[in-house]
């Protein structure tokens, strides 16, 4: 094989991933703002006594302080200090985030594989994918949050039964994402010429067809952990989820005590300390994903392309999803974004 | 290729028998998953009443799952949809709860049009530079703002800095006018008073601004990615070499392209909507189906109404079928290519 010039050669994720990040500086400031919450969420989480001073529910002696060098986000009415609080509450939201939308992602996304690959009329798999498909709409119908919240009520309050609330209603979105792109890979040159050579379906699924739904998935799921923080901390809120105060704090809970308890004209800074923290948290999350996703939509894809790499984009876009050696040059763009 | 008038009939037609299955779906899921916890849900459900209530409920509870279900589904057909706490009806509260929330997710989807859109064409026209990034700033910002603290800033600092009032539909208890509708500002226009038109209205201004910040992003994102999809293509070319302005040529001709597939986020956002309505009514005393659910559901404390909450999930999840059919109607009647047969 001729050695290939640089350019029309085929990007790793990570370059792609890369060089979103140098072309838009709001997403490498929501990088790094995330690796910044995670090592101080590792941190709380390991030893707490690094970053936090007093513990969740320890009397300071000092009631509704404002904010000081000692006390960074002042005291609350119990004189609990609000910063020990709310880093001790970064771990268990930054934790439900994540828990809840890789368990979406790990469920709705194999019940997308199958529906997807397997959706062949008249086979037991056919079947199957009109089934999760018909099932997924009628999920979709719900705004996940009042179905969470009401599942919460007849689950039990606390944390456990919250998460699994949300849980429960969080996947479907994963299942369309995921089968959309499925079908869009499964039609591609590469794996026709993968099942005429004899690779068998299993094969295909899963050097092929898996490794290329990935990428789009994962950029999904970076902005969705922001929304499923803002999801349980509005449960939170809600006063279904925990409350506050306890040995574990959460943001929501903080928000809704402060709040009720008549502290925001007086005392705002109890009121906004959590508040902010969800915010950053999210903020830093949508952040890397809006940018990211500029790559995984089919739309905007071409006008990402054009403007960051300036060459002609047919060549080069797919390429970024496929293995190397594997795509003539000359593929035509797909559309890996679009649900069918 | 069938777009005659009486094809269109049988396109919203189609639609409409589709939605009968996911709505028997919407119902059974509601039910199950608001009794997954059988030996529970009557204290879960009924913490402060007496023992009676604890009681009928449990023998409800008793029965097995798929009569209770039968029994709930012909009750709901009969517009019975079961009693709260106190004994009273949930179907006529909920009736009348729910067109002041329409107003207000109206008034939000107004904003999202009018200040989203064009923020969206903005960013396209300037992709990848500051405006662009100002933009997403901007919209980034909405939704990561929690719903709660976005609707507690506007009510205790916004509104007494911009002197809105935040709280209730009008400033006064009870208007001197019958509320046919039960949507403020149509009410008082009905009513032909002007003061209390402008009252409502600047009632209604702090939360749908809330909601509508909060759901921006899904707009303007939308509509920027159609905008560069459309904006290199050959008839904008062509309509800048007209010597048309750059106005004209955005708003005119890239635009009414792009709008078309704007329009399904009417069906996607409505979902956020109506969550959004359950913390911003009950911040902004705003008397709608949110504030029902943040009751029913039990929200800061309040006595829970296990019927009512219920009766709140099958609403929205009906309202956010009803809203997905509206987009894809509307999709079907904007775009030429759709083939109504």
């Amino acid at each position: 094989m001729a050695p290939t010039p640089p350019a029309s050669r085929p990007d790793s994720s990570a370059r792609v991933v890369w060089r979103v990040l140098r072309s838009n500086p709001l997403s490498l400031g929501g990088f790094a703002l995330i690796v910044l919450i995670g090592v101080v969420a590792a941190v709380v989480a390991i030893d707490p006594h690094l970053l936090i001073p007093y513990g969740p529910q320890q009397i300071t002696g000092a009631y509704h302080a404002r904010p000081s060098w000692a006390h960074p986000f002042g005291t609350d009415g119990n004189s609990f200090d609000v910063y020990s609080n709310v880093l001790l509450a970064l771990p268990l939201d930054l934790g439900i985030g994540i828990l809840i939308a890789g368990s979406a992602l790990l469920g709705g996304g194999t019940l997308g594989l199958i529906a997807g690959f397997f959706d062949r009329p008249g086979t037991l798999g056919g079947a199957l994918s009109v089934v999760i498909m018909r099932i997924t709409d009628i999920f979709l119908s719900f705004p996940s949050l009042i179905l969470a919240l009401a599942i919460t009520r007849a689950l039990g309050l606390g944390v456990g039964p919250t998460v699994l609330a949300i849980g429960l209603t969080w996947w479907p979105y994963y299942v369309r994402l995921v089968r959309g792109e499925v079908l869009a890979v499964k039609g591609l040159p590469y794996v026709v010429a993968a099942r005429a050579s004899g690779v068998s379906e299993w094969r295909i699924l899963a050097r092929h067809v898996i490794r290329n739904v990935l990428e789009p998935v994962v950029v999904f799921f970076t902005l969705d952990i922001g929304t499923v923080l803002v999801t349980y901390s509005t449960i939170g809120f809600i006063g279904v989820a925990s409350k506050y105060p306890s040995a574990q704090p959460e943001w929501g809970a903080m928000l809704a005590f402060y709040q009720s308890s008549g502290a925001i004209n007086a005392y705002p800074w109890e009121v906004f300390a959590p508040g902010a923290a969800i915010f950053v948290t999210v903020f830093a999350f949508s952040l890397l994903g809006d940018g990211l996703r500029d790559i995984l939509d089919p739309r905007t894809r071409r006008a990402f392309v054009r403007s960051s790499a300036g060459r002609e984009p047919p060549a080069e876009v797919p390429a970024t999803a496929l293995p190397s050696g594997t795509v003539p040059p000359s593929a035509p763009a797909n559309d890996l974004g679009a649900p069918a | 290729m069938g777009r005659n008038p009486s094809d269109l009939l049988i396109f919203i037609g189609k639609r409409l028998l589709q939605l009968i299955p996911v709505l028997v779906g919407v119902i059974v899921l509601t039910f199950f998953f608001t009794h997954l916890d059988l030996t529970n849900v009557c204290n879960e459900w009924y913490p402060h009443a007496g023992a009676s209530t604890i009681h009928n409920c449990e023998l409800t509870v008793n029965q097995p799952l798929a009569n209770q279900f039968v029994q709930y589904f012909v009750n709901l057909l009969h517009g019975n949809w079961g009693t709260d706490v106190y004994g009273a009806a949930v179907y006529p509260q909920i009736a009348a709860a729910l067109p002041a929330t329409l107003e207000l997710v109206l008034a939000a989807l107004f904003l999202m049009v009018v200040i989203g859109i064009p923020l969206g064409v903005i960013a396209a026209q300037f992709s990848g530079r500051w405006a662009d990034h100002l933009v997403r700033v901007f919209y980034l910002s909405g939704w990561a703002t929690p719903t709660y603290l976005g609707a507690v800033i506007a009510a205790v600092f916004l509104g007494p800095l911009l002197g809105l009032p935040s709280g209730g539909e009008f400033s006064t208890k009870a208007v001197p006018f019958s509320q046919y509708t039960h949507m403020s500002v149509i009410d008082a226009m009905l009513a032909g008073s002007l003061p209390y038109t402008a009252d409502a209205i600047s009632h209604l201004i702090l939360p749908a601004v809330v909601l509508a910040f909060i759901n921006m992003g899904i707009a303007t994102r939308m509509t920027r990615a159609s905008m560069l999809e459309v904006l290199p293509l050959d008839y904008v070319r062509s309509a800048r070499m007209k010597g048309l302005s750059e106005f004209w040529v955005l708003y005119k001709h890239a635009l009414r392209n792009a709008l078309i597939t704007t329009t399904t986020v009417l069906g996607i956002t409505a979902g956020g909507l109506l969550s959004g309505t359950v913390v911003v009514e009950e911040v902004f005393l705003w008397p709608g189906i949110g504030q029902y659910a943040y009751v029913s559901i039990g929200g800061g404390g309040s006595v829970p109404n296990f019927a009512g909450a219920i009766a709140v999930v099958i609403i929205f999840a009906i309202a956010v079928v009803a809203a997905n059919l509206i987009a894809d109607i509307l999709y079907g009647v904007l775009d030429p290519r759709v083939d109504w047969r």
